[in-house]
């Protein structure tokens, strides 16, 4: 895409293009599981029968190289900082990053020596999904926000 | 290197002497061992949280295996000295995330022993109701990640559709569904509603047949019984000497369970068996966990049947905080919620240690209060930080794929290994 | 064997280690002196009798107004018996200058991982420890984190 974005201004056919490939972007969000602590079996349980995240297009992959967002669930410790860092660096843009829970939003209840407050100081997070552990429903409302986001996007000329 | 220090260094190391066709090893030659280290990161696609395994291999045959932990750590503990007793609950909630009723019920069991504290026979049932159930989510949560780990993915799609209905009873009684917050020191949080016990009894009937309907797919399988037969044997003096506790021990055979051994909340009045392995590997600590959950639920079934009336938290007005149409109508209830709510209850000056049986193994709490309202110490003695030592002894000597049965097997959570 | 009894043998055999002995909440706290830790541990653990075989639990602790001759810091070892289902609690005070103690991963292969997080949050030594290095912060650290000055929101 990096041919075409950014070079022309807005109009009939950048907003088609807009359309279709907004369209695919946000109807097949691969997520790469970042799961950390109890948010992880939240997003788990997201990802299982009940609550499905499959039917949203989303599957989640395990290599950084294949997924367009990150979940970062849980607590961010000071040792595990780097490693986030790394893991985001290797993710291919387009890539957004949805910190859920507490804990990855602001560091939760965890004020502590080796707690990251908020996952936003090392990476951008596009969306926060608060609770502790977030339900499944809340999970699947970030993914949603995420999409509204996607949809906003151009590849025109930003004013 | 001579032929017989060759073999004492695999004897030593537990090796499978593999030399490939075309290694010759000349008299006076040093042995290249051809060995490879390789970093199983802290993320990975497994789904037991952020382990990090750094692994010397040669070939496909792992000679060691280096855990390296302390990516989950939240500094409970030090958190724990700066807050009150009764804040502490929450905090113990995000130890063993999977099964939090069982880390609040040990916690407020240790407090309890400090201050001498007895409480009503309801509240006692209550509690072990809400840790039968623990113990039941928890060994469901294995089960899935488990199979998952080793290729068999059904059974984690039924086995989180069983854990949806019971957590759907914690949200039906204490609003939360995973961190939970329930059980308080003195009882516990509100009382459980018809509705409730009759949606467990039902609950209560049909997961027999529920669990036959997925062990069916792999208690008999031909690739599990080859997956995890044989694997990861520990016996049971190593066992012991590792400090190994609940069913990760059992499968080797030693019957230590503590609801049995000092029996806490009123588990001597109900009547259930402890299973115990023969082969000290994977497919018998498999088959104990299951075995575990029948005898969970035959547990449920005894308390909900005996279920005794009465009130669900202690009447000492010191510790629990007094019915709120009291405190709006006697000065002296205003008082004690006044001073609990802003201070908390104070501890003289003493020290236990106190164990309970989580569904990962011995989860202790060693509690020193100073007199004050605020614990000195508290240490999490956690399960999974002693099973996940014995790591590198049951996997010298297996092939790579199998320590991800190692791990599965262990059933460690590293928000409790971690803390 | 109660409590009482468990105490009285470990007096019968090491009277002059020990510095103190009290009974809380039906469990007994015999404080020793560090010097001869390990053959108090072999005694506990080979003894026909008490057989502790089990060690639950290795703890570091931090008291800072104690008095200097009992020590700063305490290294709390919880022992069980698989046998003989009781238990007791060894406690050893050391002092804030050189706090250092004899290993017992000879003794219960357990203590390795226990021993490691003592040394990583308090700075307690273990003379014949065959990897003493921290395990829960990151191996650069400088600080120990649970001694009482230390902030609980870091630096």
């Amino acid at each position: 895409m990096g041919l075409i974005e950014d070079r022309f201004r807005k109009n009939t056919v950048t907003d088609l293009a807009d359309f279709g490939i907004n369209w695919s972007r946000k109807m097949s969000l691969w997520p790469m599981t970042f799961g950390l602590a109890c948010c992880a079996i939240e997003m788990m349980a997201t990802g299982a029968s009940h609550h499905d995240l499959d039917r949203f297009g989303i599957v989640f992959r395990a290599s950084p190289r294949q997924s367009d967002v990150m979940v970062v669930a849980g607590t961010l410790t000071k040792k595990m900082a780097p490693i986030l860092r790394k893991v985001y660096d290797q993710m291919p843009e387009p890539r957004w990053v949805i910190a859920m829970g507490s804990c990855a939003s602001s560091g939760g209840i965890f004020n502590t020596y080796s707690v990251v407050q908020g996952v936003d100081t090392i990476v951008p997070v596009d969306v926060y999904v608060p609770g502790c552990a977030p339900r499944p429903e809340s999970l699947m409302y970030g993914f949603i926000k995420l999409q509204e986001k996607i949809e906003k996007d151009t590849i025109a000329k930003k004013a | 290197m001579s032929d017989s220090k060759i073999q004492n260094l695999y004897d030593q190391r537990k090796l499978s002497p593999f030399l490939d066709d075309d290694d010759e090893i000349a008299p006076g030659e040093k042995h290249l061992h051809k060995e490879m280290i390789i970093n199983m990161g802290p993320q990975h696609p497994s789904t037991h949280g952020v382990l990090r395994l750094v692994l010397e291999l040669d070939g496909e045959t792992i000679t060691e295996v280096h855990p390296h932990i302390g990516y989950l750590h939240r500094g409970i503990e030090k958190l724990a000295e700066n807050r009150n007793y009764a804040q502490v609950m929450p905090l113990t909630d995000r130890l063993d995330y999977v099964s939090s009723m069982t880390n609040n019920l040990g916690y407020a069991v240790a407090v309890e022993k400090l201050m001498d504290l007895k409480l009503p026979p309801r509240a006692n049932y209550i509690r072990m109701i809400m840790a039968e159930m623990s113990r039941i989510c928890s060994h469901l949560l294995f089960l899935g990640c488990h199979a998952l780990d080793i290729g068999a993915m059904t059974v984690f799609l039924y086995c989180f559709r069983e854990r949806e209905y019971l957590i759907d009873l914690f949200e039906l009684i204490c609003g939360a569904r995973l961190t939970v917050t329930y059980i308080k020191i003195g009882g516990v949080r509100r009382d459980i509603n018809q509705e409730f016990i009759d949606k467990l009894y039902k609950f209560t009937e049909e997961f027999e047949a529920h669990i036959e309907e997925y062990d069916t797919l792999i208690r008999e399988n031909r690739i599990w019984l080859e997956r995890t037969v044989g694997i990861g044997v520990i016996p049971p003096d190593v066992a012991i000497s590792y400090g190994l506790s609940g069913p990760t021990l059992r499968g080797s055979g030693v019957n230590y369970d503590i609801r049995k051994a000092e029996p806490y909340c009123a588990y001597d009045e109900i009547d259930f068996e402890v299973p115990l392995g023969k082969n000290c590997d994977t497919y018998d600590r498999y088959r104990c966990r299951v075995e575990e959950m029948r005898q969970s639920n035959r547990i449920i079934r005894q308390c909900l049947d005996k279920l005794p009336k009465g009130s669900i938290q202690t009447e000492n007005p010191k510790v629990v905080l007094p019915q709120k149409d009291m405190v709006m109508r006697d000065i002296e209830h205003l008082i004690h919620q006044f001073y609990l709510v802003i201070k908390g209850f104070s501890i003289p000056k003493g020290e236990v240690y106190s164990a309970t049986e989580a569904p990962k193994g011995e989860l202790g709490f060693y509690i020193v209060s100073n007199g004050t309202n605020m614990p000195h110490r508290v240490k999490v003695r956690a399960p999974s930080f002693v099973n996940l030592e014995v790591l590198p002894y049951m996997s010298r000597g297996h092939l790579l794929a199998d320590i991800i049965a190692c791990i599965g097997t262990l059933d460690i959570v590293l928000g409790e290994c971690d803390r | 064997m109660t409590q009482e009894e468990i105490v009285k043998k470990i007096e019968e055999n090491f009277e002059e280690q020990i510095t103190g002995v009290y009974y809380f909440a039906g469990q007994g706290n015999v404080s020793v002196k560090a010097k001869k830790i390990l053959d108090i541990c072999k005694f506990l653990r080979d003894e026909p009798g008490l057989e502790f075989d089990y060690l639950a639990d290795l703890a570091g602790a931090d008291y800072p107004d104690r008095p200097y001759e009992e020590g700063r810091f305490e290294v709390v070892y919880n022992l069980y018996s698989t046998k003989r289902n009781h238990r007791i609690r060894i406690k050893v005070g050391l002092p804030e200058d050189n706090p250092v103690v004899e290993s017992v991963v000879g003794l219960w292969v357990t203590a390795d991982w226990h021993e490691r997080e003592a040394f990583d949050l308090y700075g307690i030594k273990f003379n014949n420890h065959p990897n003493l290095k921290r395990i829960l912060m990151p191996d650069d650290y400088q600080w120990h984190p649970l001694r009482k000055e230390f902030p609980v929101q870091g630096y």
